[in-house]
């Protein structure tokens, strides 16, 4: 390098490297905002609910059996909230299990890669439609359809809402039973086939109970997915409080409670406003119990080979 | 041979035999009727969107005229419209695109090329994955306490296009990690040996190499956005609006104008979320037709993502 060159490269590099530097640390920033982000929800939910708990003692939000903050004599039981959550949530599992684990095991075990490469993307689709269109359809098709079989079936029932959420987490617990499934190593399946066993028996034998875990882990997802689910029940379950575990009778979740409130335009600092954190609150402490369930199962299934 | 194979022969009775053979064959009819049950179960969700799709189009095809693109809600349902919902869609869909895409990019370039193996990525990571597990109407509250109030920025476009915002990055910043990944590191290697700096690095051949991947993110991740309706309820967006915020371009200087960030807003999912909450038929063929509109933008939106993807992986031989 001729020496006249350096006085002009060495400033560049200097101005190089602070260029770097400011790169870095934006890029940090931005990624540190995940961090900020899931602080803000808990402060907001927190500093909310805590306003909320002067007014409302926790003992009776937790025992009292009614919810009807909209009353002259308003009272707070997140009891029936929770039981119209967990009641739709249940009945999406039912169908969401049995037919997962049989998407699961068809895809994995069963499939042609042909049909399977074909399959999947037409699945991701149908996680893509939009939730409100799903309340739509559980509104006025399977509601209507349910009533035929079941005639005293009123328009507003946990059991439509029920059964479309199910349908509408199978491709998402699914997928994520089918990588468990993916995950047990062929060795497995090639000692069942050498002893002469069918694919069926090598499937539910050796696959799934080798993948058991990861299937448990994407039931535990599936449930967190269906308590936080908003708009289908919010438009077919009928947003009355309803301490019952019939899944004919219209119910609220707490999802749907909260769209219900904020629809009236509660004043700020009002108690009504105040109750939709702690409702809040509560959803998301059920959905990160279930998340965190399905991780140390999953934790769990790696740890096995 | 014949005699080795002899003893078996004479062992194995006619009788059992037939009855091995039996239970062989029972065993491939389960087989054959496992399998007729997976295809089944799979096409329940093809058929349920199918069913879904043709509800749709039979009960609002005949709404879906220009007018309803050019009109406002309205009392009578005959002449309701949607020309403020989906100008809505579109202006807080900018917002989140705007604020959301750099943001997510960054963070998942940052989480993948940049950060040190310590106890602060690690939190960063499990943050990431955390926010993509909460449920959407929860980004709904932490926007009406954080934005709507805190921030006072009102029951806006620019709050609701934040909180979607913030609503997609985790989809994103996991897409562009991944799409970072995959990158081989024969690339980089090339490129610091020239003397490249990191930066120079992961824009000259990392970002451009994996732009497909993060494209994919970030259609599913916008698709997602315009579906959502709970966090935009929350947020207090309002189910009739029968007027537009102030055009984002003037015709006096300065030409660009950004009232409508503060203006108040309905979008498509709420449009329909309405109609299909009143009693009565009529309605309920607008909320159908506005379904249609908005089954097709996202449907096109992720068939176009998945497309993508799967071309990207036939594709890339590095």
């Amino acid at each position: 390098m001729a020496p006249s060159a350096r006085p002009l490269i060495r400033p560049r590099i200097r101005h190089r490297d602070i260029r770097e530097r400011i790169i870095e640390v934006i890029l940090f920033m931005c990624a540190a905002s995940a961090v900020a982000v899931t602080t803000a929800i808990v402060v907001v939910l927190l500093v909310e609910s805590a306003a909320f708990f002067e007014r409302v003692s926790i003992i009776d939000f937790l025992t009292d059996t009614m919810w009807t903050p909209l009353f002259a004599e308003a009272r707070y039981g997140i009891l029936p909230l929770l039981c119209g959550t967990l009641l739709a949530a249940g009945v999406a599992l039912l169908v969401a299990v049995p037919l997962g684990l049989m998407v699961a095991l068809y895809l994995s075990e069963f499939a042609p890669p042909r049909v399977r490469e074909t399959v999947k993307p037409f699945l991701e689709l149908l996680e893509g439609v939009p939730t409100v269109v799903y309340g739509y359809f559980a509104l006025l098709f399977v509601t209507p359809l349910l009533q035929k079989i079941i005639p005293d079936l009123p328009g507003f029932n946990v059991l439509s809402p029920g059964i479309v959420i199910g349908i509408m987490i199978v491709p998402y617990v699914g997928s994520v039973s089918e990588d468990a499934m993916r995950a047990v190593p062929n060795s497995l399946r090639e000692a069942s086939y050498a002893c002469g066993a069918t694919r069926l028996q090598t499937t539910w034998r050796v696959v799934v109970p080798a993948a058991t875990s990861g299937i448990a882990a994407a039931f535990m997802l599936g449930i967190a997915r269906a308590t936080g689910e908003t708009m289908v029940v919010a438009i077919a379950a009928g947003q009355q409080p309803n301490l019952t575990l019939d899944p004919r009778e219209p119910a609220a979740t707490i999802t749907a409670y909260i769209v219900q409130v904020a629809l009236g335009d509660l004043p700020h600092g009002s108690i009504g406003y105040q109750s939709i954190f702690a409702a809040g609150l509560v959803l998301l402490i059920i959905t990160l119990l279930f998340n965190v369930l399905a991780h140390l199962l999953r934790m769990r299934f790696r740890e096995a080979y | 041979m014949a005699s080795l194979s002899r003893p078996i022969t004479v062992t194995a009775s006619p009788s059992a035999l037939g009855e091995l053979r039996s239970n062989v064959a029972r065993r491939r009819r389960w087989d054959v009727v496992f399998a007729a049950v997976g295809v089944i179960a799979t096409s329940v969700g093809v058929i349920t969107l199918l069913a879904l799709f043709i509800d749709l189009l039979l009960d609002g095809y005949h709404r879906l005229t220009l007018d309803f693109f050019l009109s406002y809600p309205s009392r009578r349902p005959e002449q309701a419209g949607i020309l403020s919902a989906w100008v809505g869609t579109c202006l807080v869909m900018s917002v989140t695109a705007v604020v959301g895409v750099p943001l997510a990019v960054a963070a998942g370039v940052y989480l993948e090329e940049y950060a040190p193996r310590n106890w602060v990525t690690t939190l960063i990571e499990i943050n990431v994955s955390n926010l993509a597990a909460v449920p959407s109407i929860v980004y709904g509250l932490l926007a009406l306490g954080l934005f709507v109030y805190a921030l006072n920025f009102g029951q806006s476009i620019l709050s609701a296009g934040l909180t979607l915002a913030l609503m997609i990055m985790p989809i994103i910043v996991v897409a562009t990690r991944e799409a970072v990944r995959a990158v081989p590191h024969a690339i980089r290697e090339a490129a610091y040996a020239v003397g490249a700096t990191r930066w120079q690095v992961t824009r000259d051949h990392v970002l451009p190499y994996s732009i497909p991947g993060i494209a994919t993110g970030v259609i599913i991740g916008l698709a997602r956005a315009i579906g959502e309706t709970a966090p935009l309820i929350t947020i207090g967006a309002l189910t009739f609006i029968a007027y537009l915020p102030d055009p984002p371009i003037t015709t006096t200087p300065p030409f660009i104008n950004f009232n409508w960030l503060w203006s108040g807003f309905t979008v498509l999912p709420i449009q329909m979320f309405n109609w299909v909450s009143r009693p009565g038929t009529a309605f309920h063929a607008n909320a159908a037709a506005a379904g249609i509109v908005i089954v097709a933008l996202t449907l096109v939106m992720n068939a176009f993502a998945i497309w993508l993807r799967y071309r990207l992986r036939k594709r890339i031989t590095w």
